[in-house]
């Protein structure tokens, strides 16, 4: 049997009148690479925002690895193992490209304000593994030469780059990309196709919002539809071109197909 | 600290050696070294919390009130040792300083720093008041010099004491911001969203520079104390506390050198205005409001500017 | 005096503090509607509405009347400056510029004051009479009246000014969206001004009102504003019915605690109310605490 990564069971988040969620569930297999999609204000990000933490559901459970993860904060969330980037760039820019991807090592290292201030030998160490690592992802994303440059500095398609190198970064089970080809051009959005796949490679799970419908059909094992809060469709790439309702749902709206 | 902090921090070590021949025995200007030096110490905590970590304090000069009257009452009152009263005083900071700022650094803004300004008001109003053990509005006189083994540190050699702690903090400051921490202090600066997401607890980080700072603080009360021999109430009102703000801002929030600059300076303009008493506080509103409007990033990007170099953010670490 | 009439005394001192608070606290409300930002500076309007008015009626010995309106519109334009040359320019600096540009100011005006006044403080006389009023054994200055009946006109008139004029619902419609307020034709630099100006004259009001009943010196505006924002705070920022009854509530409570326990300790009272509510429902008594996570801070 497959490893269940991710659970969600009636999922619920409202905002005062407003049912952003309704009646969600589903599941997350290991090594998936599992899309959603939905019309704009269909529930995708606010779903993000779920499951890694940053708002509480109204109603519903999600289970990561088994382990309920109801009530708890974001950091603890990261650290149990649940990365991802933002849909509006989310980077450090008061720090180099670099020092954004080893920030990404914060939850798997330890040194304190103690052994940093004081420069120990173990704080060095750690330090310098830090570095590798980083370089390492940088490498992985194509970025390494950009290390040294101001996050922000860097043209907007190598910026969605580096924050999936800090999410990766963080070592995690579960990679959530929120619309990472947003902003791309035809040939950035290969790349990015290439890298997700690569991504999965190494092990990672991945859930992925995404508009590029090209995109999606095209790496997504699974795909999850959804519109006005609630799951429309479910299934396969192919199912889901020819379902009913998911062309309903998007009939009268323009869908960017890059 | 990085590569490019070297040759700074060897040469402000060897003007502070030089200090006292550059005094040539003045006890007024060897007296305002020493300030410097104090005023410096407390801004490099501010410049940790404010510029680094991105959180802001109307009220520190609270902290620098309960270090030096930690060490004053102790030493004073209950004959404590001055080492044993300076470490005290930097827990009882510590303390006040985690339990006041676990609630207020969860605040956005606004609120934060108008509780930070009551909150310094409020100790302000508690020297004044709880006049049995601090001795309320007429201060606290008495407070031992500090001796080492016997001989009194006075004049030139407090001059080294005092800079020496500077040289430190500044080490390990400098230390702590190219670390691990620094990283997620400035990461809860640049994007808290992003930094929670990566899995750093801002609010345990904000909670604990908050902390470092007040110690920060404390050990420069202390050391104060013990210079002045008499304290009062007056030196940790509401506009020290902006004094210090005043000397991060001015000397420039992006860097650490920044605080101490703005130290320095700030620390010298009293001097001067010493004998335009009227304008003084005019003075202090009419320079921050000039640094904010037309020099925002302080003084030290300022010159950096004028020299031709590139203000760096995301400056690179070897 | 029995008990009985220490209470009535302290209850009327209350009345009094809790006007000049709520006053306080209706100009950090109107700024903040009106721009989302708090005013450190609203205790500096106060203060220099109180040294105006000294100015005015001591000084160029001018009728109270007369005095009271020039004093008005001296601070007003003193708002107003400080909007165009301090505020405005820094319209898109970040929050901590924002509050400093506010704390800057503060420092300036105390300056300012300092230099034109000194560090003492002035007197002012009632305005009908320094001969008090009996009730109940307690002994009420005349002079209470009028400031409490100064405080209902202008809160009427505020309230009026904000809920029945297009004026006033404009400048609510820029604190919470700028950018559709100006598309519907609002000019929302002229709001931004109009608020610095009015939290201006509000607070001149409440300086040359006081200044009869507790002198004015050059420094009172910190605790002051310290205080009035905790009324602000405390009746949920952003609600002006919030902003009154919250600094009356703290005015009878700093009065009953000065009178009753402490003199020495009471400007802590209001402050450790202010650190409270802070810590555990900054969106006051008034405000939703939803509301209150949406707004800008």
């Amino acid at each position: 049997m497959t490893e269940q990564v991710l659970r969600v069971q009636s999922f619920e988040k409202s905002f005062g009148g407003l049912r952003a969620i309704e009646a969600l569930d589903f599941t997350v297999a290991a090594g998936q690479i599992k899309s959603f999609i939905g019309p704009n204000g269909a529930g995708k990000t606010t779903l993000f925002n779920l499951v890694t933490g940053i708002l509480p559901p109204t109603a519903g459970t999600f289970e990561f690895a088994g382990r309920t993860l109801n009530g708890l904060k974001p950091h603890a969330i990261a650290r149990l193992g649940i990365s991802r980037t933002f849909q509006n760039l989310e980077l450090f820019g008061n720090m180099t490209a670099l020092e954004n991807v080893m920030l990404g090592r914060h939850s798997r290292t330890a040194a304190g304000i103690f052994s940093a201030g004081l420069r120990l030998p173990g704080m060095r160490r750690e330090e310098r593994q830090i570095k590798e690592k980083a370089l390492e992802e940088l490498r992985f994303m194509g970025l390494e030469n950009k290390a040294m440059m101001g996050a922000t500095s860097l043209p907007l398609g190598e910026q969605k780059l580096l924050e999936i190198a800090r999410a990766l970064a963080t070592q995690p089970k579960l990679l959530l990309l929120d619309e990472p080809a947003a902003g791309l051009n035809m040939r950035e959005t290969v790349k990015l196709s290439e890298t997700i796949l690569r991504i999965r490679e190494r092990g990672i799970t991945v859930m992925l919002v995404e508009h590029d419908m090209s995109l999606v059909m095209e790496i997504s094992d699974e795909v999850l539809v959804l519109n006005y809060g609630r799951k429309i469709a479910e299934g396969r790439p192919k199912e889901i071109q020819r379902h009913p309702d998911v062309i309903a749902a998007y009939l009268g709206e323009e869908t960017q197909n890059a | 600290m990085r590569k490019s902090d070297y040759y700074p921090i060897l040469l402000m070590a060897l003007a502070v050696i030089l200090f006292p021949l550059l005094a040539g025995g003045d006890g007024y200007f060897i007296s305002l070294l020493v300030f410097m030096g104090i005023n410096g110490l407390i801004s490099m905590g501010l410049s940790l919390l404010m510029g680094y970590a991105g959180q802001i304090s109307l009220g520190h000069a609270a902290f620098y009130g309960i270090g030096a009257y930690s060490s004053g009452i102790l030493t004073t009152k209950y004959s404590f040792h001055p080492v044993g009263a300076f470490f005290i005083g930097i827990l009882f900071s510590a303390l006040i300083a985690f339990l006041v700022g676990k609630p207020t650094l969860r605040l956005k803004g606004h609120y934060m720093a108008v509780a930070t300004l009551g909150f310094g008001e409020i100790l302000f109003i508690v020297f004044n008041e709880l006049s049995l053990l601090t001795g309320g509005p007429s201060g606290l006189s008495g407070i031992p010099s500090l001796t080492f083994f016997g001989h009194p540190l006075e004049g030139a050699a407090y001059l080294y004491l005092v800079w020496g702690f500077v040289i430190f903090l500044l080490l390990f400051s400098l230390n702590v911001i190219n670390s691990r921490v620094g990283r997620a202090l400035r990461a809860v600066h640049g994007s808290e969203l992003a930094a929670n997401a990566m899995g750093v607890d801002a609010s345990r980080y904000k909670v604990q520079v908050f902390v470092l700072s007040a110690i920060y603080a404390s050990m420069a009360g202390s050391l104060y104390a013990h210079f002045v021999t008499f304290i009062s109430p007056t030196s940790f009102s509401l506009m020290f506390s902006i004094l210090l703000l005043m000397m991060v801002v001015v000397g420039g929030t992006e860097t650490i050198w920044g605080a101490l600059l703005g130290a320095t300076v700030l620390t010298l303009l009293p001097e001067y205005l010493r004998g335009l008493e009227d304008f003084e506080v005019l003075a202090y509103g009419a320079i921050l409001m000039g640094v904010l409007l037309f020099m925002p990033r302080g003084i030290l990007q300022g010159i950096r500017g004028l020299l031709g170099k590139r203000g760096e953010v995301g400056a690179p670490s070897p | 005096m029995t008990l009985a009439s220490q209470l009535i005394q302290y209850l009327f001192t209350g009345l009094t503090l809790g006007s000049i608070y709520a006053l306080v606290a209706l100009g950090f409300t109107m700024i903040y509607n009106a721009t989302g930002i708090i005013n450190l500076a609203q205790g500096e309007f106060v203060m220099l509405g109180g040294l105006i008015m000294v100015f005015c009626t001591m000084i160029l010995k001018l009728p109270l009347f007369l005095g009271f309106v020039l004093t008005i519109i001296g601070v007003t334009l003193v708002g107003i400056l400080f909007e165009r040359l301090a505020i405005h320019p820094l319209k898109n600096a970040s929050l901590i510029t924002l509050i400093m540009i506010t704390l800057a100011g503060s420092i300036l005006f105390r300056g300012v004051a300092m230099f034109l006044w000194g560090k003492d403080p002035y007197a002012l006389p009632p305005f009908s009479g320094s001969r008090p009023v009996h009730f109940l054994g307690a002994t009420i200055q005349l002079q209470i009246f009028w400031i409490l009946a100064i405080t209902l006109l202008a809160v009427l008139g505020i309230g009026f000014f904000f809920n029945r004029t297009l004026a006033g619902k404009a400048m609510i419609a820029c604190a919470f969206n700028p950018l559709a307020a100006g598309l519907v034709g609002i000019n929302v630099r002229r709001m931004v001004l109009f608020s610095f100006g009015l939290s201006a004259g509000v607070g001149a009001i409440a300086g040359a009102i006081i200044t009869p009943i507790t002198l004015m010196e050059y420094d009172r505006g910190p605790l002051l504003a310290l205080k009035g924002f905790a009324a602000a705070v405390l009746g949920g920022l952003g609600s002006g019915v919030g902003s009154i009854v919250a600094g009356f509530l703290i005015g009878i409570l700093e009065s009953m605690g000065a009178g009753l326990i402490s003199s020495g300790y009471k400007d802590a009272i209001a402050l450790v109310v202010l650190l409270m509510i802070l810590w555990v429902k900054p969106s006051g008594l008034f405000g939703s605490a939803e509301e209150s996570g949406l707004k800008k801070f």
